[in-house]
């Protein structure tokens, strides 16, 4: 096996024979496991779930001077005695347990050196398990600057395993490391193992420390100084809400330009391919499917790595900690706790990364509650909607000073969106996931300088995840509601106008009919078979109906033209098809409906099945159903 | 500031019972410094507490609460610590004279 010079990183090795070498490498969270997994494997990751659990696998190829191995990182954990799911899988997995997954041939336990006092207790329950063990110490460069002074050789034969000090962020000692990790077999192992209980262990940790750690660490200033401030109770909550504003002044100045960007040049693709290719139905699936419906999710790109990009950085640099900290009270209300906030947040851009953010919060049942309802954050998707009801039906007047109704009614959308998220939170917690859950402990790293490259691999990851697990999907339910607009294919009667002729072929399609077969049910809602069929179109993302229906009423792409349309559009008895009740209603079944493909697809990876998807698609349309009946009752009494 | 005995507290012990200067660790003010005597119990909670370093004869510094009074930010084994105060009254301690030993060792 020795000497293959290269290893696709799809080739991880089946338990057997033949095996490659495999090495897990354990720690806490904030020991720099990540960074050292990243430092080692590079770009050639693959994430995947544990069978069963939403516990991210990550697993790569790694070329250990001239041996090749598989690398296992395996999810943080301040214990072996499990106390969550992610825990729970550390020690299932290093115990064999874990069905179709190999238990690692050698660990690697990844520790910070300037807390060594603690990570000594999980090096301790390691060692319990007589695998080779090698210990990797991070931020040994802190400890010298915080004038910590640590005998290597000393730890070395206290431990009885090999010891190795790296710099992960920076590769110092990473090709010691390679070195040492390709060869577990010459490792040293310990004479005996240290104890079993946790008081013992703490006592064992003691008497090792005390005959290596000949200088501790003193506190770090820099990182005192910085608290002083971030938590105080007055500015921290300052700098807090100041950090919140900015974080969104940024995710929609910065991607709005990208987006726009991206929508043109989507734009000018099917231009292009319309001009170059003969009008056919072939031509029609590539443009109108494929394209549009391709479009249509990458257009949400920017955002997503904007969001992705910020929230590493935050993290990376030790605030998301801090925002943890300052609004712990407020989520604790609700039964949930203060990273569930920044997952929330996220959400108000794009449920996607904000589904993504989820993964720091330790307790799988706040994870879950978090996942199922950050698609009632008013994610940006909806703007176009909202945008093209206020501007059609709600006067453009002032009502204090320079705020106008118009701004009202959407700073009221966004917070009936938020406000209902946390009170269906708060339900979740109550009725479908009760309980005590875990007890809330969360470390506050010391503030530290992320690199460029560091930040680059986390958010190419996470992009890189959404546009091949999402594309596959979106691209097939694309064609799919392509074949759904498009057939049956209906000659239009002769004479018609161009935009006419589609509008008439739709309502004669699937979708079309479709629409028409759900005007019983919405119109109790107020909503005719025009806007049944936008509905069916945006269940792949939200903006989408305002295509629909601009094909719909047939709508040149004029500026303003569809908000005439749909201004003008009155039933058959003359009676205008946008009443205020109407415009309320469809308002408020966009706040509450799950209509966001990608969404769907993320959700089903994050918690590894198609159950929870469901569950959210279903709870939250009964909600925007029961919702919108109710505002269009309410609204159609009063006016 | 001798050390309690390990095991005098590692048991379950009922707060009412404790001596006047063992509190729960939730009491302690910033700035205020504690000995870890023992858990009020022995459920998950109390084993993940143990499994953080928060074991007898720990030192541990109250450093600050959060603007809303809750979460508590503590110092041990050379890294900072957030417990809520309902996870922190678990957790009893035997109270150092105030400020006394900010950064002696534990």
């Amino acid at each position: 096996m020795r000497g293959r010079p290269t290893l696709s990183a799809a080739a991880i090795a089946p338990h057997g024979a033949e095996a490659l070498l495999r090495l897990g490498l354990v720690g806490s969270p904030n020991s720099g496991k990540t960074t050292l997994f990243n430092a080692l494997t590079g770009l050639r990751a693959k994430v995947g779930n544990y069978p069963g659990v939403t516990v991210e696998r990550r697993e790569g190829a790694v070329d250990l001077a001239g041996r090749p191995a598989i690398l296992i990182d395996l999810p943080g954990a301040y214990s072996l005695t499990p106390v969550s799911e992610d825990e729970a899988v550390v020690s299932r997995l290093l115990a064999g347990e874990l069905e179709g997954v190999a238990p690692p041939d050698a660990l690697a336990v990844v520790a910070d050196a300037c807390s060594l006092e603690r990570s000594l207790l999980l090096v301790a329950q390691v060692l319990r398990l007589r695998l080779p063990t090698c210990l990797v110490l991070t931020m040994t460069d802190e400890l010298v600057a915080r004038g910590g002074k640590l005998d290597l050789r000393r730890l070395e034969a206290a431990l009885g395993i090999p010891v190795l000090p790296v710099v992960g962020h920076r590769g110092v000692g990473i090709d010691a490391l390679r070195r040492l990790l390709g060869h577990p077999d010459a490792w040293s192992r310990p004479p005996i193992v240290p104890p079993e209980g946790a008081i013992e262990r703490g006592a064992w940790a003691e008497s090792v420390l005390a005959h290596v750690l000949t200088t501790r660490p003193g506190r770090s200033r820099t990182t005192d100084a910085i608290d002083r401030v971030l938590l105080h109770p007055v500015a921290g909550v300052l700098v807090f809400a100041a950090v919140m504003v900015l974080f969104f002044q940024l995710i929609f100045a910065w991607a709005q330009p990208a987006m726009d960007g991206i929508d043109a040049a989507v734009g000018a693709l099917s231009a292009a391919l319309r001009g170059a290719l003969p009008p056919s139905l072939a031509s029609d699936l590539l443009i109108d499917g494929v394209v549009a419906g391709v479009g249509s999710v990458i257009v949400f790109l920017p955002q997503i790595v904007l969001v992705l990009g910020l929230l590493h950085l935050l993290d990376d640099l030790g605030y998301m900690a801090r925002a943890a900290f300052v609004i712990d009270r407020v989520m604790g209300w609700i039964g949930l706790e203060g990273r569930a906030f920044v997952s929330l947040l996220s959400s108000y851009a794009c449920a996607v990364p904000g589904i993504m953010a989820t993964r720091t919060i330790p307790s799988a049942r706040d994870r879950l509650v978090t996942i199922l309802v950050s698609p009632l954050m008013t994610c940006s998707a909806r703007l176009p909607v909202y945008a093209l009801l206020i501007a059609a039906f709600v006067p453009d007047r002032a009502v204090l000073g320079p705020i106008g109704l118009q701004g009202l009614v959407l700073l009221g959308l966004y917070l009936l969106g938020g406000l209902s998220a946390l009170l269906v939170a708060a339900l979740l917690k109550r009725t479908l996931f009760p309980g005590e859950g875990l007890p809330f402990y969360m470390e506050l790293p010391p503030y530290r300088v992320p690199t460029l490259k560091l930040l680059f691999t986390q958010v190419w990851g996470g992009a890189r995840a959404f546009l091949k697990r999402a594309g596959t999907i979106i691209l097939l339910v694309s064609i799919v509601l392509w074949g759904l607009l498009t057939f049956p294919r209906v000659e239009a009667p002769q004479g018609l106008s161009a935009e006419a002729a589609r509008s008439y072929a739709m309502e004669q399609s699937v979708a079309g009919r479709v629409g028409h077969a759900l005007e019983p049910v919405l119109a109790p809602l107020g909503f005719d078979w025009k806007i049944g069929v936008g509905l069916v179109a945006s269940l792949a993302a939200r903006e989408v109906i305002v295509a629909t229906l601009a094909q719909i009423y047939a709508a040149t792409d004029e500026a303003g033209s569809l908000r005439d349309a749909i201004r003008r559009d009155v039933h058959a008895d003359g009676r205008p098809v946008y009443t205020p009740a109407t415009v309320a209603s469809l308002l408020v079944f966009f706040v509450y409906a799950l209509q966001c493909m990608s969404t769907l697809a993320v959700m089903r990876r994050e918690t590894n099945s198609w159950r929870w998807p469901a569950f959210a698609f279903c709870y939250l349309l009964a909600l925007a159903y029961g919702a919108s009946y109710l505002v269009h009752r309410v609204v159609d009494a009063w006016t | 500031m001798a050390a309690t005995p390990l095991s005098s507290c590692s048991e379950l012990t009922p707060r009412a019972d404790l001596k006047p200067d063992r509190v729960g660790l939730d009491t302690l003010a910033p700035g205020e410094s504690a000995l870890v005597c023992g858990l009020t119990g022995d459920g998950p909670i109390e084993r993940r507490l143990l499994d953080l370093g928060l074991l007898p004869g720990t030192r541990v510094l109250a450093l600050r609460r959060a603007p809303l009074g809750d979460p508590i930010e503590y110092e041990l084994r050379g890294y900072r610590l957030c417990l809520r105060r309902s996870e922190a009254r678990r957790v009893c301690v035997e109270r150092e004279a105030a400020g006394a030993c900010a950064d002696a060792p534990r």
